[in-house]
């Protein structure tokens, strides 16, 4: 706010460098830092009137209205009394401005409860309790296990050895695997002395405040020693400390600096198409009505000189309108205020209203709530309902959106047999249902009983002591990197990387041999009962290139063992040549797995020769403190121990999908739905995915993979992959660059088609060749991206929201996603296992993909039904009412009279004719939900804009005009020279307003009552009491009571009883009502006799056989069959490729691994 | 029992109720044709019924107008539009040839005249008319500029629109054979009820009933003859209850209009009758005409055919519609039973 507050002129001043003291707070407020409190409200009590109301006239129709309340108050221009204006403007200004005072003071609220919570502050040498926004930059703070991280600080010392700190990020960036931070040794080595920590003085300079959440640089000057302060070494505000009991940081960043609120707020606002739609019209009604005004005043000018000037006997000009033309002038901006109304003010607070309705009938929704989870559907932004219905891309994230992202331990092969299917008592396997018998882990106290196997003979297998089944399970206890936790007496939980290794040791586990804890030198195990020490001697982690990791332990008798999984490929190159014949069983298993889609990774182990062994690790100690070629070195030492293993077999693991979701997708797709998965994951778990949910399959005519190596050759095959499908001539395909058009028309081709495409060769095409790209990804039905980053992600949804103009729908779940989700025009949060980043930057969340379908072919499409009806609706109301004055301008010498009573002018938007409308909006169904998710082509009138576009608006126009004439010339002719039936006159003026807007409240009525097309109770409440009311309150303010009370502010006394007890009158107004609703009604039934859409033939369907739609049927879709899933572990590393870490070495050094680094 | 208890775990879960899973109990109208063309048969026939009604009704009424304005120089109240006449009188002859039963009403109209103009229409005080004493004093800025006189005297009733009031007079004879007798015109009850009783109240002071006194320190209108005090003897009908002035002051919603003059209770027989106008009021300046009309009334008041040939109309288009519509049905109704794709 540049008006307001005196932060701006520090601000002003750039911070370029951070440079602080610990401990010493009169040397930090020389820079004066921000300290840890916290403001996300906005206003404050004083503040709120003037900044909100600066606001709200930023909006052009508020600020038209404050412009024609200025006009108002100039006399010789003012045409309308000055509350027709200011009460509609004072209700919707109310309205609006309540509801921004809530939700800044639930802003408040929370910030308070933040700013309030409690901490413990090194002050003075003794420790004190304080609040958070006491907490300033350069204090030493001391934190507890699952408290909060107060503010950005420098890690000093912890509970754990080495300094170590776990945390969970979970609030930052989604993730709710633990990481890890370890302190300097100069500071780690205070431990929890408080007289050191007091003492200490610390420099720090770094970076000044940012939002970049995964890096930091700065340096600490201590005891004039310099030490480099890296990411490593910093706890952000917002991460939870885990697994640590204590620590104590030094503060760097605090409050409004922090990371996270340097990322918190300034997400895009988005805006619908219906709003950007409306803004045109706003203009286009601007246009409209200064053309009218201009065609009045000209006729004022002209009247006011031929007829205007003589009339000046009885009607002399005011002393400062010297001619005619000046007159004009004048009545120009008369006839702005009279005919306000079609600029519709109230509009915008309808439309809020009705969206806010729609987002409620979401969160309500029990069909979109998840028991298991108790999570309902959650619509976070309330002003995107209606968009929902015009979905034409959806670009979905694959890991916990398609899938699960629960991996279970399905299958194995341990040498040569495989277990996991069930057999029926001849042999047949049989397929898994709840009904199968479950095997009992009860023998095993430590078991884990969410783990559900179903193969019996695999237990009894680890019963009789099979020595290579043992050794499979102990390999898989082993060889990991999770953290176990034990967060009360005997219940263990497994902190994993990714989920499938925790699936792994989760299975190991219940097969006997239970991961029970590590040291940064032992593993302890509970085998079968037994607790076995294993001394770890080394970690050859995972990385993307070797798609492997191994340990090196030491068995209890002494004998040292390297056990190593991986992906088979690999796996497979370094066996020994023993393992021949067990290889070939294997692959054969392996070749089921994948068939099923599941994830495999092969097991293999060697004794290692001590001797041997002590030479390696001299070596390796040498190589990991080589300064050059350090990487190098390392991996060929990776390579000379990993040789010659002895193949275990491999386990198989299911990704499982979500439920419903390859139907949700063939729902989705007969919805005319294009759907995009753009994921992180390898290419082969993508595919395959793809085939599992049914986006690819074997009846397509073609799937173009695009591999080239270079911008060139990827260009090459995505136009071949287009002249493919549009079947041209392949011969002529060219590189040259093709220009750029503003816009991509819809093409249909023949058949079917695929394509996938990886992040590094996407990075070309949306380089060099975007056009190519979007040209060849929309011939296609599937279009799979992966290995993609988050900024490419959200570069694809940009390349179709800018050439496509289509309306874009991302969905995901993790933190990955939070860039699509917030560049597409709909986001939509899957609240499921990555945690809650995704959500909480999206617009709608869920717990299940297949809510999807509910949420765009019912609620999206009722919404912008319901909204473009109300539009209609809307519009032709306003136009139908103010031309009226314009025609009555030819009669009353373009004096900008009005027709109507002004109390009716005020009243008739805000309430004889605002609740019938929103009810309809609120309430209207065409079909109700069951038939709008049987027959999803009903969702295609939303994508190509057809119930609300601007033919439509211009249809409104004329239905509006042509209802001004009928509500203007009914009443003018039957009224001519009338009189009532004892000889009075009847055709004074309040008179003819009065059956004027009668006629026309009754026209408009009789509209609503036509177009809703769903009768609830509310509805006929609203519609019936809109009229009764209007009577009601016509009838009070012409009353002798309200006239003696404010004569002149109600001179209308007795025109309602004097003219509405005639029954000429009566007809007139059932004349004009009929003449206005009868052509609605011929052009609505032969339109759908002679040109039915698809909702009308439904609609007459379901007249006919008057039943509900049957059951969905759900299908078994089937698996594809014969496709292999190489597949790794790890699946966060996906997209390794582009973004390489060294960060691991450092740990190593310690020779102990608690938990990979994530990139 | 253990479903018991799941619920009540969930305690996120929304309410089943049929509002908010959108399943209220509803009729859905729909436009068949089995509604849609009767519907128009039936109103076309509704309509033409009516408008047959109200074309007759209208049609029974009599309506005698006279123009007299005097603009062509051969008409008979020609000389009173001359600049220098005073209390000009002008009579006209007319005919009736059919009885008109009482009661007959008696009707001035004028043409071209903007009484619904905005600013005319606004100059007026209802505060002062409704016998206000401080507005009486103290007129409505509305009224400018006949809000006050030269001497900034407050003008009683102030405005454009009491200023022009009509002025015009008329007297009726009935000639038998050179034989001329007046016939009774009753000027009570010609206008509204309400606004006779309520709008419009004389000032009243707390010492007397004199209306003069009330109106003391008050100027006339500019173009009145007289105060309004003194527009009639009978105090029911004098100051701003002078029915005439009432009748006036209910501004007409377009620029012709009729405004009650008078009721003739006993009719009118047939026979030469004979108007004596006392032509006080000025149109021809701009281009307005003066008329005076008798007119017998029927139960949708006087004359005005306009209402009927419009339901006419609108029955007739009904009803063809509807035929085509017919037509349309038979011939596409095969088209629409096709099944949904």
């Amino acid at each position: 706010m540049p008006l307001f507050g005196k932060d701006c002129t520090r601000s002003k001043l750039q911070e370029e460098e951070r440079y602080l003291k610990a401990n010493d707070r009169n040397f930090n407020t020389k820079f004066h830092y921000v300290n840890n409190r916290i403001k996300t409200s906005k206003y404050n009590i004083f503040t709120f009137l003037p900044i909100n109301l600066f606001e709200q006239f930023q909006r052009i129709a508020n600020a038209y209205f404050l412009f024609l309340l200025v006009l108002q108050f100039i006399p010789q221009i003012s045409s309308l009394s000055w509350y027709t204006t200011v009460v509609p403007l004072m209700l919707v200004l109310l309205i609006t401005a309540v509801k921004d005072a809530i939700d800044d003071y639930h802003r408040y609220r929370s910030d308070n409860q933040v700013n309030n919570r409690e901490v413990t502050i090194l002050k003075d040498g003794k420790l004190q309790r304080g609040k958070w926004m006491h907490v300033e930059v350069g204090d030493v703070i001391r934190m507890e296990n699952n408290h909060f991280v107060t503010a950005d600080m420098l890690l000093l010392s912890s509970s754990e050895p080495y300094g170590l700190t776990y945390i969970e990020t979970a609030e930052l960036d989604g993730e709710t695997n633990l990481k890890v931070k370890q302190a300097l040794t100069v500071t780690s080595d205070m431990g929890e002395n408080t007289q050191a920590l007091a003492s200490f003085d610390g420099e720090v300079r770094c970076e000044a405040p940012n939002n970049r959440l995964d890096k930091f640089k700065g340096t600490l000057t201590y005891k004039e020693n310099k030490y480099p302060l890296d990411n490593e070494k910093i706890l952000l505000r917002g991460c939870t400390l885990r697994n640590t009991e204590w620590c104590y940081g030094l503060v760097i960043f605090a409050g409004q600096d922090s990371k996270l609120m340097q990322n918190s707020g300034l997400s895009a606002f988005k805006r619908t198409n219906i709003d950007r739609l409306m803004n045109i019209l706003v203009l286009w009604i601007f246009g409209f009505l200064i053309v009218m005004c201009t065609v009045l005043a000209i006729g004022n000018s002209i009247w006011e000189s031929q007829k205007g000037y003589y009339f000046q006997v009885y009607l002399p000009w005011d002393v400062d309108t010297p001619n005619a033309s000046f007159s004009g002038f004048l009545m120009f901006w008369s006839y702005v205020i009279i005919l306000n109304t079609v600029v519709p003010i109230s509009l915008y607070v309808s439309i809020e209203v009705i969206r806010l309705g729609s987002s409620f009938y979401i969160d309500w929704d029990s069909k979109m709530y998840y028991p298991k989870k108790d999570t309902p559907a959650l619509a976070r932004t309330t002003t995107l309902t209606e968009e929902l219905g015009q979905i034409q891309y959806i670009f979905s994230d694959k890991t916990g959106t398609l899938t699960q992202n629960i991996m279970i331990f399905n299958k194995c092969t341990i040498n040569g047999k495989m277990y996991g299917n069930v057999h029926d008592l001849s042999g047949q396997r049989i397929d898994i249902t709840a009904k199968t018998e479950k095997v009992d882990f009860s023998f095993n106290p430590m078991a884990d009983p969410k783990f559900v196997f179903y193969d019996h003979s695999l237990l009894e297998a680890v019963k009789i002591g099979d020595p290579e089944v043992h050794e499979f399970f102990r390999l898989l206890s082993l060889c990991h990197t999770v953290m176990p936790e034990e967060k009360q007496k005997g219940i263990l939980i497994y902190q994993a990387q990714s989920p499938d290794e925790g699936a792994l040791v989760t299975a190991a586990r219940n097969f006997g041999f239970v991961f029970l804890s590590r040291t940064p030198e032992t593993i302890t195990l509970v085998e079968m009962g037994k607790t076995v020490v294993y001394e770890l001697l080394s970690i050859l982690d995972f990385d993307n290139v070797r798609k492997r990791m191994s340990v090196v332990v030491r068995h209890p008798d002494g004998k040292l063992y390297l056990y190593c999984k991986g992906a088979d490929t690999i796996v497979f190159e370094r066996l020994s040549a023993s393992s021949q014949q067990l290889r070939d069983i294997t692959t054969t298993h392996l070749d089921e797995f994948a068939g099923d889609g599941l994830r495999t990774l092969a097991l293999a182990y060697k004794e290692l020769n001590k001797v041997y062994f002590t030479n390696w690790q001299e070596r390796y100690q040498e190589a990991s403190t080589s300064l050059e070629n350090r990487e190098e070195l390392l991996s060929e030492l990776y390579e000379e121990i990993e040789k010659d293993l002895t193949l275990l077999g491999a386990t198989a693991v299911e990704d499982k999908l979500q439920d419903g979701v390859p139907q949700t997708i063939e729902t989705l797709s007969k919805a005319n739905i294009k759907i995009w998965v753009l994921t992180g994951d390898k290419q082969e778990t993508a595919v395959n995915i793809g085939y599992a949910c049914n986006m690819l399959n074997e009846d397509m005519k073609n799937i173009f993979i695009i591999d080239g190596n270079n911008s060139e050759e990827v260009c090459v095959e995505l136009r071949k992959a287009s002249a493919i499908m549009r079947k041209e001539d392949q011969t002529e395909i060219s590189i040259k660059q093709l220009k750029k058009p503003t816009f991509i028309p819809e093409e249909n081709v023949d058949g079917e088609y695929g394509l996938v495409i990886s992040g590094d060769l996407l990075a070309y095409a949306l380089e060099d060749m975007e056009i190519d790209f979007l040209k060849t990804a929309c011939l296609c039905k599937t279009v799979i991206c992966c290995r993609v980053t988050p900024l490419q992600k959200a570069q694809v949804i940009e390349l179709v929201k800018k050439y496509k103009k289509a309306i874009t729908l991302a969905i995901g779940d993790g933190a990955n996603d939070v860039s699509m989700i917030k560049a597409a025009h709909i986001g939509v949060g899957i609240s499921g296992e990555e945690g809650t980043q995704a959500v909480l930057s999206s617009d709608f969340s869920f717990a299940q993909f297949r809510y999807l379908q509910r949420l765009l072919l019912v609620h999206g499409r009722w919404s912008y039904f319901r909204m473009c009806r109300f539009l209609s609706y809307f519009f032709y109301k306003n136009f139908a009412f103010t031309f009226v004055h314009f025609w009555y301008g030819f009669f009353c010498g373009f004096s900008a009279q009005t027709v109507y009573d002004e109390w009716f002018i005020t009243l008739y938007n805000l309430m004889y004719t605002s609740l019938p409308v929103l009810a309809m909006s609120l309430f209207d169904q065409d079909v109700n939900d069951r038939w709008s998710m049987a027959y999803p082509q009903l969702y295609e009138p939303g994508q190509f804009n057809r119930y609300f576009n601007k033919l439509v608006f211009v249809k409104c126009i004329i239905h509006g005009v042509y209802s001004s004439l009928v509500l203007f010339f009914i009443p003018y002719g039957a009224l001519f020279e009338a009189v009532r039936d004892d000889g009075e006159t009847v055709s004074d003026y309040q008179s003819f307003a009065l059956i004027a807007q009668t006629c026309l409240l009754v026209a408009v009525t009789l509209q609503i009552a036509l177009d809703t097309s769903f009768w609830t109770a509310i509805n006929h409440f609203f519609i019936w009491g809109s009229l009764a009311v209007y009577f009601a309150i016509t009838f009070t303010m012409y009353s002798n009571g309200m006239y003696l009370m404010f004569p002149t502010s109600f001179p209308f006394i007795g025109t309602a009883r004097n003219a509405l007890n005639q029954p000429h009158v009566w007809l007139t107004i059932f004349l004009s009502a009929v003449m206005c609703v009868l052509p609605i009604i011929i052009v609505r039934y032969l339109s759908a006799e002679l040109r039915p859409t698809s909702i009308d033939k439904l609609q007459l369907k379901i007249r006919k056989i008057k039943t509900l739609p049957p059951k969905p049927v759900v299908r078994r879709l089937k698996r594809p069959s014969a496709r292999r899933s190489a597949y790794a572990f790890a699946h966060q590393q996906g997209f390794g490729a582009l973004i390489t870490s060294g960060k691991n070495m450092r740990i190593r050094n310690i020779n102990y691994k608690p938990s990979k680094t994530v990139v | 029992m253990s479903r018991q208890r799941d619920q009540a775990v969930l305690k996120n879960k929304p309410d089943n109720t049929a509002f908010t899973q959108q399943r209220l109990p509803a009729w859905q109208p729909f436009l068949s044709a089995g509604y849609v063309l009767p519907t128009f048969f039936l109103l076309g026939l509704v309509f033409i019924a009516i408008g047959l009604g109200l074309y007759f009704t209208s049609n029974n009424v009599i309506e005698i107008e006279l123009e007299y304005t005097g603009r062509s120089p051969n008409s008979s109240c020609h000389h009173c539009t001359k600049n220098d006449t005073k209390d000009c009188k002008c009579n006209i002859e007319f005919k009736v040839d059919k009885t008109l039963p009482g009661p007959v009403f008696m009707y001035y109209e004028l043409v071209n005249f903007y009484q619904n103009h905005r600013k005319y229409g606004v100059s007026r005080d209802d505060d002062q008319l409704n016998g206000d004493l401080k507005y009486l004093k103290e007129p409505s800025e509305y009224c400018f500029p006949f809000r006050q006189d030269g001497q900034n005297r407050p003008i009683a009733p102030c405005g454009a629109i009491a200023n022009s009031m009509f002025n015009d007079s008329f007297v009726l004879y009935k000639v038998n054979n050179s034989e001329i007798s007046k016939v009774p015109l009753n000027s009570k009850g010609i206008s509204w009820w309400t606004d006779y009783n309520v709008k419009f109240n004389n000032p009243k002071l707390d010492n007397g009933t004199d209306l003069k006194q009330a109106f003391e320190g008050t100027v006339k209108p500019h173009n009145w003859p007289r105060p309004a005090y003194e527009l009639d003897t009978n105090p029911e009908n004098n100051g701003f209850i002078n029915e005439d002035f009432i009748v006036w002051m209910r501004t007409a919603a377009l620029p012709t209009f009729r405004k009650l003059y008078r009721r003739i209770d006993d009719g009118l027989q047939p026979g030469k009758y004979l108007v004596e106008i006392s032509y006080n009021y000025p149109v021809l300046s701009f281009n307005g005409q003066k008329r005076v009309t008798f007119s017998t009334i029927s139960w949708m008041g006087g004359r005005n055919p306009f209402l009927g040939i419009a339901y006419l109309v609108c029955g007739s288009v009904s009803i063809v519609t509807g035929i085509i519509m017919l037509i349309v049905y038979i011939k596409y109704q095969g088209q629409n039973i096709r099944k949904v794709e």
